[in-house]
């Protein structure tokens, strides 16, 4: 399960790093200028068909068709609430956008300010204004629970390659976690278990690029766990 | 303004030792401050200055929102406590030439056009000042940006070429900026060469100016290696496989 295989070098890049002149395609987080490709983020360099991108390192978190967000209701208008989804942009949720048949005026009645929500982006167009929606499956309303956020480009990290690591986070704290992509995860169960998991879960984000990082996580997780939850904790 | 002061000996070393063309000792660190999105701390002989960045976030008021593309704000502040008169705090029309300034440079770099509505904002704090703190301020808010992953096209190096007792010399301090005949700080975009900041405070002759340039564009790449290495030690530890992602 570990990372030791395949393309071991991982090159960081800062902004106006060469990255390519020999007729790679630029991908994500880079630019051309005279026909060679530069990097215009901090980050690690990836090449993958043909293309180059640049992995970001740090950045606020930009929304992408179809992402599952986690979110916080900050504002509500008489038919829609505005989201905050740590983006750079607020995005509203309008009422047709929920499974619920909405009144004009009675937002307040079915999400209120500081409510909680997964919810899926909707579109976002090129002058970059943002819907989002809950007219999906498994889209809802996140009833109790804590909300921690983390640097959203450590997601992959805290899901882990095939969601191995958040499946060992939920099984052995028992709680229950939604991470959304936008770098926000909530977390439900037992005050002690949420605090063991939302400190896993900032390990992750601090430690992104050390190695052997899920032995360590598990190793920190069962340390803290008290010992009868322990017995039926396993992969 | 003659004085006795001399300001290069004969052997061409100057008051603290150092030749015509040298820059002070500097160092660079990015990401001190995890409370903003980026944050970098500069020391360049006896300056000292923290740059934190926020954004892109949404603008306000806003009035000054720019539908086509980000703005970049920058408030460039002084502590009352970074020059040896007490300076009297709060903004002054010294501190806000040098935030529009420093702006208007980080936004030659920036990809404003991705972020329309949005604003970068830029603090820059000055701990201590010893003469060239708009070239140690730009070139520390430059690496904050890059830390902040706000994507860009190149890091924006800075230094201030000056004249005193009739010898050009790079990188002034207090004492040469203070009894020398000009000071010229620049910017510039290392892979092009474009100069984003260039002030001249005093007279230089065109030849002068000339050389001035020539000496303040050879130390802006000297600066910029060393920008970009700050950036590269803060993930020293190299990244490794980014994952499938779902859930």
């Amino acid at each position: 399960m570990e990372n030791t295989n395949e393309r071991p070098k991982r090159e960081v890049v800062v902004p106006g790093d060469l990255l390519d002149d020999k007729g790679l395609r630029p991908g994500s987080g880079t630019y051309v200028l005279d026909d060679k490709v530069y990097s215009s983020l901090l980050g690690v360099k990836s090449i993958r068909s043909n293309y180059v991108n640049v992995i970001p390192l740090s950045g606020r978190y930009l929304p992408q068709t179809a992402d599952t967000v986690v979110g916080t209701i900050i504002d509500i208008g008489p038919s829609n609430w505005l989201v905050d989804i740590n983006a750079p942009y607020p995005a509203p949720l309008h009422v047709n956008e929920v499974p619920w048949r909405v009144e004009f005026g009675d937002t307040a009645r079915f999400l209120m300010v500081g409510d909680v929500i997964m919810a899926k982006i909707l579109m976002m167009d090129e002058t970059n204004k943002i819907q989002v929606t809950m007219n999906e499956s498994g889209m809802r309303k996140l009833q109790g629970g804590h909300v921690i956020k983390i640097s959203y480009s450590k997601v992959p990290r805290v899901i882990g390659k095939g969601g191995s690591m958040i499946q060992m986070i939920k099984s052995i704290t028992d709680c229950r976690v939604f991470v959304g992509q936008n770098g926000v995860i909530w977390i439900e169960g037992e005050l002690d278990n949420v605090l063991v998991a939302a400190k896993a879960i900032k390990m992750i984000d601090e430690e992104a690029q050390s190695s052997n990082l899920t032995e360590k996580v598990k190793e920190y997780m069962e340390s803290a766990m008290p010992a009868e939850e322990r017995a039926d904790s396993q992969e | 303004m003659d004085s006795d002061i001399v300001m290069v000996d004969d052997n061409g070393k100057r008051l603290d030792g150092r030749k015509a063309d040298e820059l002070r000792p500097m160092k660079i660190e990015a990401g001190v401050l995890p409370n903003a999105d980026g944050s970098a701390y500069l020391e360049i002989g006896k300056n000292k200055v923290l740059a934190a960045v926020y954004g892109p976030r949404e603008c306000h008021p806003r009035h000054l929102q720019n539908p086509a593309k980000a703005i970049v704000q920058c408030k460039y502040n002084m502590q009352s406590y970074s020059v040896g008169d007490r300076k009297r705090p709060g903004p002054d029309r010294r501190s806000q030439e040098i935030s529009k300034i420093t702006a208007e440079a980080l936004e030659a770099v920036i990809q404003v056009e991705l972020f329309p509505r949005a604003s970068i904002d830029v603090y820059i704090e000055i701990l201590q000042a010893n003469a060239g703190t708009r070239c140690a301020g730009l070139t520390a808010a430059s690496v904050a940006v890059a830390d902040a992953g706000i994507p860009m096209r190149d890091m924006v190096p800075s230094v201030a070429v000056g004249k005193a007792n009739g010898h050009l010399l790079l990188d002034l301090n207090k004492e040469e900026d203070n009894y020398g005949e000009a000071d010229l700080p620049l910017a510039i975009i290392p892979k092009t060469n474009e100069v984003v900041l260039l002030q001249m405070d005093g007279h230089l002759t065109r030849e002068e100016f000339d050389t001035a340039m020539k000496m303040g564009v050879t130390a802006c790449h000297e600066i910029y290696e060393m920008q970009k290495d700050a950036l590269r030690r803060r993930y020293s530890v190299a990244a490794d496989e980014e994952q499938e992602v779902e859930e």
